[in-house]
């Protein structure tokens, strides 16, 4: 028989921490600090725009790019929070979720050999989504004394001219950093100077704890140059309703609707009324959930420093990035020992790219008992390690 | 209302049983502002108390609660304040509201029983000069009480790892 398969997709490797994730996943008694997604229900008014518009039997396609009455709340929103303006009939697609916006957004922009770079630790479908577009992804290893933001020179050193896109995933999932307008910047000059294109992904905008969240394509020359993607899943607790959106110059836009279309059809037609819904009326509901995750951080942050664990204070998402290296084992063997031994689940940072190494990924997407239970867990785990190294 | 101490009544509105070191953590407070914030909200009585809430059913103790209507007819010279302060001032009253429209004062009352909750409005309340009409509505079940909901919670849904 012949290989069914394409080379291309064969060639992508599977994550190589989906065993880790297996073992987790099977084990029925532990408790997870692992999670990417809210704790918290979807707010109620929420879910009841969505019972609503099925009981109105709204069970139809709605137009590609999106409900129009949802792209315009989108752009209302966008000018709202980030100070810029979009089309809401020709620079916005409601997708589904914001990976679908990755996804399409490269493979409208790349050519066989552009490069792509993505800096790490960060998501796990950028790499694959831009390889698979036909682009070669770049990774910049980010640096722990920097925060794990991106600097005009981690960026200039990686640029060829083979470069077209930067990826900018801030506030970062694993590392909940964020960047400030400051620092962004001198990332924008650079980018301008090279006449690279961004993808910012700041499906986690709606979750920073110091400041507003800036967007890069608030900064001046550089609406033309991004694509902004965002969604409900994070900020709005939504993940299952699988709904994102990306906003961009037309050129762009266009194209990716064009993919969209013949791929997808449309998002979810049940979502995309209760997502109005979200951003009509709840910046209560937002803020209420964005207070609780910040006791927890600051409650994380105030531990792991009496446990005298290296970590920077995150100041995005719900992740705490705590670096291991003093006990002198891979994250992964620290993750699986811990996970043996205390049943606590955590993601090592080599999860989310080789620079992760020596970092945990720890979400406070729980309850402020379930924290306690598992660092309680957590310490007695390192302590005696610490033990066994003297 | 100063920011710091609209924050410590909001936490702890829900969770009285906090500790002031940990309630200072996860506020980003100094231990010594919280401390003397909510010594000084006692003095002040905007901390009027400290109170545990119970599902008595679960607890398997009987319990009749029920709301009550009271009509009244202020006097001359006293006004609604006294009439309150007869009502409020029996223990088996727990709660006393002065209500807009069609009746004045929403009153709730904890009973053992039926009968005697029956009898405490049929010979305390309605006696009162100034009360012209009760109405008795009795509690059957209580689905969430100060912002909670009392029923089981589900269990963890989520994944356990997500990247």
């Amino acid at each position: 028989m012949r290989n069914p398969l394409s080379r291309q997709i064969t060639e992508i490797q599977p994550s190589g921490i989906r065993k880790f994730f297996d073992i987790v996943n099977e084990m029925k008694d532990a408790i997870s600090l692992g999670v990417g997604e809210p704790d918290f229900d979807t707010p109620w008014r929420i879910r009841e725009e969505g019972i609503y518009s099925l009981e109105r039997g709204r069970t139809f396609y709605t137009s590609n790019a999106g409900l129009q009455e949802l792209k315009d709340e989108i752009c209302r929103y966008l000018q709202r929070k980030l100070g810029v303006t979009y089309d809401s009939r020709h620079e916005t697609v409601v997708t589904v979720g914001g990976s679908e916006a990755i996804d399409i957004g490269f493979r409208a922009m790349l050519d066989p050999g552009d490069e792509v770079l993505i800096p790490q630790p960060s998501y796990v479908s950028y790499l694959p989504c831009a390889a698979l577009a036909g682009g070669v992804p770049v990774v910049i290893s980010l640096k722990n004394e920097n925060e794990f933001k991106l600097t005009r020179e981690e960026l200039e050193a990686a640029i060829t001219p083979k470069t077209k896109i930067l990826v900018l995933p801030f506030p970062n999932n694993p590392t909940g950093a964020i960047m400030t307008r400051e620092e962004l910047e001198p990332v924008a000059e650079a980018v301008i100077e090279h006449d690279l294109y961004v993808m910012s992904d700041e499906i986690y905008s709606e979750l920073t704890y110091k400041g507003e969240h800036t967007s890069i394509a608030s900064l001046p020359g550089m609406r033309e140059r991004t694509l902004v993607i965002n969604g409900f899943s994070k900020g709005f607790a939504m993940t299952g309703w699988r709904l994102g959106y990306v906003c961009g110059p037309q050129i762009i836009i266009e194209q990716m609707l064009k993919i969209h279309q013949y791929a997808i059809m449309c998002a979810p037609t049940n979502s995309q009324y209760a997502a109005v819904e979200a951003l009509r009326n709840c910046e209560d509901e937002v803020e209420k959930m964005r207070e609780a995750y910040n006791q927890r951080r600051r409650y994380l942050v105030s531990e792991f420093a009496r446990m005298g664990l290296e970590c920077f204070e995150p100041y995005g998402a719900f992740y705490i990035f705590p670096g291991i290296r003093e006990f002198g084992m891979p994250s992964e063997e620290f993750a699986e020992k811990l996970l043996e031994e205390e049943k606590v689940a955590v993601v090592p940072g080599t999860a989310f790219g080789e620079c992760g190494e020596g970092f945990l990924r720890i979400s406070y997407a729980y309850s402020l008992e379930d924290l306690k239970t598992a660092l309680r867990r957590f310490e007695r785990f390192i302590e005696k390690l610490r033990k066994e190294k003297q | 209302m100063e920011d710091t101490r609209r924050r410590i009544l909001n936490y702890i509105e829900r969770n009285c049983k906090v500790d002031e070191k940990e309630l200072a953590v996860l506020l980003g407070i100094d231990e010594a502002v919280v401390k003397s914030e909510i010594g000084a909200m006692e003095q002040e009585n905007i901390i009027c108390g400290y109170h545990t809430m119970i599902d008595w059913d679960k607890a398997g103790v009987e319990k009749v609660n029920a709301l009550i209507e009271v009509r009244v007819t202020p006097q001359r010279g006293r006004g609604f304040e006294k009439i309150a302060e007869r009502i409020y001032n029996y223990p088996e009253v727990s709660s006393v509201s002065l209500i807009s429209g069609a009746y004045d004062f929403l009153v709730t009352i904890e009973g053992k029983s039926l009968m005697e909750v029956s009898r405490f409005v049929s010979e305390k309340l309605s006696p009162i000069d100034e009360v012209v009409g009760t109405a008795t509505h009795f509690i059957l079940k209580k689905y969430k009480d100060h912002g909670t909901i009392l029923a089981q919670k589900d269990k963890e849904e989520r994944m356990l790892v997500i990247p």
